[in-house]
């Protein structure tokens, strides 16, 4: 008798096979990228050596020429405005799309068609939206948050109907069997139960709308702390007041990084 | 008793509405933002789009550059990422809290993040650009750090949520710390690692078109040179294709996703 006849050692499992031929793949992407990049001789230790440089000047020598602290402090605040409101419309817009999104509130055919409009505007980044927009209202304030929030709509759409779905189906049935309408549904079961989540989704979206903003005050003209980045860079050449704006941006970076922590503990004692 | 409690929650929803409508006054008032032309926009932009936000006959033959600057964008991404997943998996190791070495590598790696990732992208480009100049290393370079950051902290989390006991198996078997690595924590979390360098890859794509605004490379450089020169036909084309791109990218990733977790 051979007992190791026909038994393969390993049976064929389809998703180690897709793991590997995923990671095959992005490995064989990686080298050909950076074997076929155009490089347009650079010389790769001088540029290295000069990056060096420049972060140690930006990052050890920091000062601010153009503008004085107070300043910088006012454009901080301009740049979390524009987050603010963009969070807030998002939120708002957002919440109402959710619930007609979630599969256990709502039709299969609205939830996938304001699924689809959501996964097409979420493919457009963010930068080109508010560029769109920039030509219709003019390139400030406007553009950027409606821009903006085009982008927070699509995002929170998602993370909050995913929320709401995982509310057990028993609490809406049982709600429903008592005659209670849609709203009463919304408004006693499904945001009491995941307002949580919905709260904590939307601070990290708020996180990520202030890089946001930093970046299109940079790249679309929004004004705030990013704009004044821009000007450093581009048309003073000024690695030092980089340095500090990238300080400011940091800081302000952490301290809204610890406000969501604290906030998403007290929700967990809340809860 | 319970009147006061229901009285206390609605105090307290009603000073959370007043808070923030206060703080959203204070935001329209400092950024300057006009709430009715906010309304208007909207419309306008829509109307505009569709009259001149669309590709003609002229823009496609613009088809051929849009398509070769893609895929330089799209493998800029790939590789960034990539090579930003193998030292975050390094960093993330070393660590985390439970198979971190411990001591003040673990306290380091974990700030090397917290920088990493809190230096915004546009930072990171414009500081590459002064060295690096309009390359398609400045790009790469830029995405490279930014995702470092990323994947390093959810690299971390997913190893701290992983379970341990495959690690104390091994550990009582008197495996080496190497072998512990490479035979149980990687293994085991691989599936959730792979789903985080997918999602970094297609944030990626949406970055490097910013960062091609930025520092002038790929996509981004193309359509900011159609759309600075009024060539709105050929600057939709651009949109067209990086949307086209995020969603295959997308639905390849689902499907990973769909398989291995």
């Amino acid at each position: 008798m051979h007992a190791n006849t026909n038994i393969p050692a390993k049976p064929f499992n389809k998703s180690s096979f897709v793991i590997r031929m995923t990671l095959l793949m992005l490995v064989a992407l990686t080298l050909f990228g950076l074997l076929t990049f155009d490089y347009k001789d650079l010389v790769l230790s001088e540029a290295i050596r000069k990056t060096g440089d420049t972060l140690g000047t930006m990052l050890i020598e920091p000062h601010a020429k153009h503008f004085t602290f107070g300043e910088a402090l006012g454009q901080v605040t301009i740049t979390i405005g524009l987050a603010f409101l963009t969070t807030l419309f998002g939120a708002v817009i957002a919440l109402f799309l959710a619930l007609l999104t979630a599969r256990n509130l709502s039709r299969p055919a609205v939830s996938l068609a304001i699924k689809s409009v959501v996964a097409f505007i979420r493919a457009v980044p963010t930068v080109l939206w508010v560029l769109i927009f920039a030509v219709a209202a003019g390139l400030g304030s406007v553009a950027a948050v409606i821009g903006m929030t085009f982008h927070s709509i699509s995002y929170l759409v998602k993370a909050y109907s995913e929320s709401i779905e995982e509310l057990e189906d028993g609490v809406i049935e049982a709600l429903r069997a008592s005659g209670a309408g849609w709203w009463q549904i919304v408004f006693q079961a499904v945001l009491p139960s995941s307002i949580s989540y919905i709260i904590s989704w939307t601070f990290v979206r708020f996180e990520i709308n202030f890089a946001v903003a930093v970046a299109m005050g940079a790249a679309a003209g929004a004004g705030g702390i990013g704009f004044d980045m821009f000007m450093a860079s581009n048309f003073y050449f000024d690695i030092r007041e980089i340095g500090f704006i990238t300080y400011m941006i940091l800081a302000f970076a952490i301290l809204l990084e610890l406000l969501a922590r604290w906030i998403k503990r007290k929700l967990a004692v809340n809860a | 008793m319970s009147g006061s409690f229901f009285l206390r929650k609605r105090l307290n929803t009603l000073f959370f509405c007043a808070l923030v409508l206060a703080l959203t006054i204070i935001a329209i008032i400092i950024t300057e933002y006009d709430v009715v032309k906010g309304f208007t926009s909207v419309p306008k932009a829509a109307e505009w789009a569709v009259s001149n936000f669309v590709p003609n006959e002229k823009a496609m033959d613009k088809l051929p550059d849009i398509i070769d600057k893609l895929l330089e964008t799209l493998l800029v991404s790939i590789a960034a990422t990539s090579t930003a997943a193998v030292f975050a998996l390094v960093f993330a190791v070393l660590g985390s809290q439970k198979t971190g070495i411990g001591g003040p590598f673990s306290m380091i790696s974990r700030w090397i993040a917290t920088v990493f990732r809190n230096i915004d992208v546009a930072a990171w480009s414009m500081i590459l650009l002064f060295s690096f100049g309009q390359n398609v290393l400045t790009g790469y370079l830029a995405l490279f750090f930014c995702s470092f950051g990323f994947l390093t902290r959810a690299f971390m989390e997913s190893i701290d949520e992983m379970s341990m006991s495959s690690v104390e198996a091994l550990r009582a078997t008197g495996a080496g710390y190497i072998h512990i690595v490479a035979h149980s924590v990687i293994p085991s979390s691989l599936p959730q690692l792979i789903s985080w360098v997918l999602f970094t890859i297609e944030t990626n794509i949406r970055q490097a078109t910013l960062i091609g605004i930025l520092t002038g490379t790929g996509i981004g450089f193309l359509f900011n040179l159609y759309y600075k020169s009024l060539n709105y036909a050929s600057a939709s084309l651009a949109v067209i294709a990086i949307v086209v791109a995020i969603m295959i990218i997308e639905s390849v990733s689902n499907y990973v996703r769909r398989v291995i977790m």
